[in-house]
């Protein structure tokens, strides 16, 4: 149960095949369509949140149109990217934790 | 002197932010009137919320089937996307705009893939400025409403249409308007199955909104064949519609598995002993709209007491030389927003709107004035939040700390209550919490939309920021 992508066979609308699309979450592949928006490929593939609010809370996508930030990812190394608003591409890697940065001495 | 920015002198040249309905229709016409345009769209592609559709590497061969309206899409698209005096900025996030009294105002732009690190910082300088950045879905708190498979509509509408994904398998919508019923078909379509549809006004009211005079709503028809064709979807799939009810609490640890829903008396406070559990794997919400005005602000163009960008006949702002149009003067759905476009772009461009389109939009801002009678948000929506209801979702602030600092300090001052609660500090800058706040602080003195006055419409990294500044000449300091 949770959300799914419609397999383009049973699509009313009859989306153009646009070939697969590989990212890396966490280690873990997730595959999806080239034209998809990560947070599109994370929720296609079944998962509802990627991130914990300050005290620990869980969170994913809620308004899906770049305003409440509670679906935030580091994007190969970049900090603080909107998944529903970046379409992914091949080979990205996707992180769900902020990157760790070293203090400066 | 900013250097490191390309400035674009687009003199003679009519701006428009935002590449929605409202924004397209405003290009089209400034074009139609001899106009210089330049266009720019934060996201992949024009069609702003409603004709939000897949990449085009995977456009469908049958993409209409999931929008009205399509062919109206089409049409302006081409006429925009293929004019030689057009210029249409896609990934182009305005992040400021600065005023000036007897000058045009000037646009900060950041052009590239949405919160890039390396994106082409761009300044504009247009005779002209049309503020066309729409609105976004208001979600009023419950217990467990921060939990992952809590869904606003809207996003639920733009994983449809966008990705082809449904938010869950068993989904209740919920909330108040109109807009929950393209949402209930859009999932249908994407294979969900939907539980319920759950209205908040009561019968009474809607049919005092929707039924009064019904002869205006004849000049609208093109509204009432949608809803009709949403209303027939329903039947045919037997998703049940009720009305004054809604969803109070939603359960669950790591996500959603169940949610409350009760009856709501006129005011829509609980009717207490109506509540009944109903398991879902995804809750779709949607309570109504607020404009996004960051930018308007940062113009300097005044805002109603609903929080609206004030606009006169021609769609005029109170700034000279800046217009606005679509959700952010008033929401009234597509079709006005596409008539506002049409007045503001011919306005600006110095023409003359034809007498039949301003007839249009008077009927259509007719119906956004049932909209708002029908199904705007009453205030007993105070009384569904516990006190550890996440108020503020990114800081994770409830609504028993907001009310009992408001209480202990007695302040009712937007930046001491930001400070000392957190609500509206954290990522989102309060796009989701701020009305919220503002109306929870009752007898508040802020006026509505106060919370949204933010300097930066659209986050930019510091090193971009920096980027931008490069001093022309490297003296070292003193
Ligand atoms: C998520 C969502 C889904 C919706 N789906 C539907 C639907 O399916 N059916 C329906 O009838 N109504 C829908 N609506 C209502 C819909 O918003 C309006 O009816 C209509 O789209 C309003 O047109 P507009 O041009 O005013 O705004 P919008 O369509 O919202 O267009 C505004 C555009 O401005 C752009 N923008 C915003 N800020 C900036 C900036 N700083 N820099 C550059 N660009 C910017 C945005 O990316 C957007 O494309 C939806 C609303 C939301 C919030
Ligand atoms: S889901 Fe709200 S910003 Fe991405």
């Amino acid at each position: 149960m949770g959300p799914q992508r419609l397999p383009a066979t049973q699509d009313p609308v009859a989306p153009r095949d646009s070939g697969p699309l590989t990212i890396t979450v966490d280690g873990a592949e997730v595959t999806g369509q080239v034209g998809q928006t990560v947070a599109g490929l994370l929720l296609g593939a079944g998962r509802v949140s990627w991130r914990t609010s300050r005290t620990g809370r869980p969170r994913g996508v809620f308004c899906g149109i770049g305003v409440c930030f509670d679906c935030l990812v580091t994007i190969n190394d970049i900090p603080d990217v909107r998944a529903c608003q970046r379409r992914a591409t091949e080979g990205d890697v996707v992180s769900t934790e902020p990157p760790v940065r070293e203090a400066s001495a | 002197m900013i250097s490191g920015v390309r400035v674009f002198e687009a003199a003679g040249g009519v701006l428009v932010v935002g590449g929605g309905p409202a924004g397209m229709a405003a290009a089209a016409a400034a074009l139609r009137h001899g106009a210089r345009v330049t266009l720019l769209e934060a996201g992949y592609d024009l069609g702003g919320q409603y004709w939000r559709h897949l990449a085009d590497e995977r456009r469908g061969a049958h993409e209409h089937r999931l929008h009205h309206g399509w062919s109206t899409f089409q049409r302006l698209h081409e006429e925009i996307t293929g004019h030689p005096r057009c210029d249409v900025v896609l990934g182009g996030s305005v992040w400021a705009i600065d005023r000036h009294d007897d000058a045009p105002p000037v646009v900060h732009v950041m052009v590239g893939a949405p919160d890039g690190t390396d994106r082409e910082p761009r300044s504009y300088t247009p005779d002209r400025l049309i503020l066309a950045t729409g609105g976004q879905e208001r979600t009023l708190p419950f217990p467990g409403w921060d939990l992952p498979g809590v869904f606003t509509a809207g996003a639920a509408q733009a994983l449809a249409k966008g990705e082809r994904v449904a938010v869950g398998q068993r989904v209740l919508v919920a909330g108040a308007g109109p807009f929950l019923l393209p949402v209930v078909s859009s999932l249908i379509r994407t294979g969900a199955t939907v539980v319920g549809v759950a209205e908040a006004s009561g019968r009474r009211r809607l049919a005092r909104g929707w039924l009064t005079r019904p002869w205006e709503l004849a000049s609208t028809s093109s509204k009432a064949g949608e809803l009709g064709g949403y209303l027939k979807d329903l039947v045919r799939h037997r998703v049940p519609y009720w009305t004054g009810r809604t969803v109070v609490a939603a359960h669950g640890t790591d996500r959603v598995h169940s949610v409350t829903l009760a009856d709501l008396h006129p005011d829509w406070t609980r009717v207490e002993g109506s509540e009944r559990v109903v398991e879902v794997d995804a809750v779709c919400v949607s309570h109504g709209f607020v404009p996004r005005t960051e930018l308007a602000v940062a113009a300097g163009c005044q805002l109603d007491e609903q929080g609206f960008v004030i606009t006169a006949a021609g769609q005029q702002t109170s700034v000279p030389n800046v217009y606005s149009a679509g959700e952010l003067t008033g929401i009234g759905g597509a079709d006005l927003a596409l008539a506002e476009g049409e007045v503001a772009g011919t306005t600006a461009a110095g023409g003359v709107p034809r007498p039949s389109l301003i007839g249009q939009r008077k009927n259509l801002q007719n119906f956004a004035i049932r909209l708002e009678s029908a199904h705007g948000i009453r205030p007993g929506w105070q009384t569904w939040p516990d006190p550890q209801t996440m108020l503020c979702r990114c800081e994770d602030v409830t609504v028993g700390e907001l009310r009992d600092i408001a209480a202990k300090t007695q302040s009712r001052g937007l930046r001491s209550l930001k400070l000392t609660t957190r609500a509206g500090l954290g990522v989102c800058q309060g796009r989701t919490c701020g009305r919220n706040v503002e109306d929870l602080l009752s007898e508040s003195l802020l006026p509505a939309g106060r919370t949204s006055y933010r300097p930066i419409a659209t986050p930019v990294r510091l090193g971009e920021l920096a980027a931008t500044i490069t001093p022309e000449r490297e003296d070292p300091l003193p």
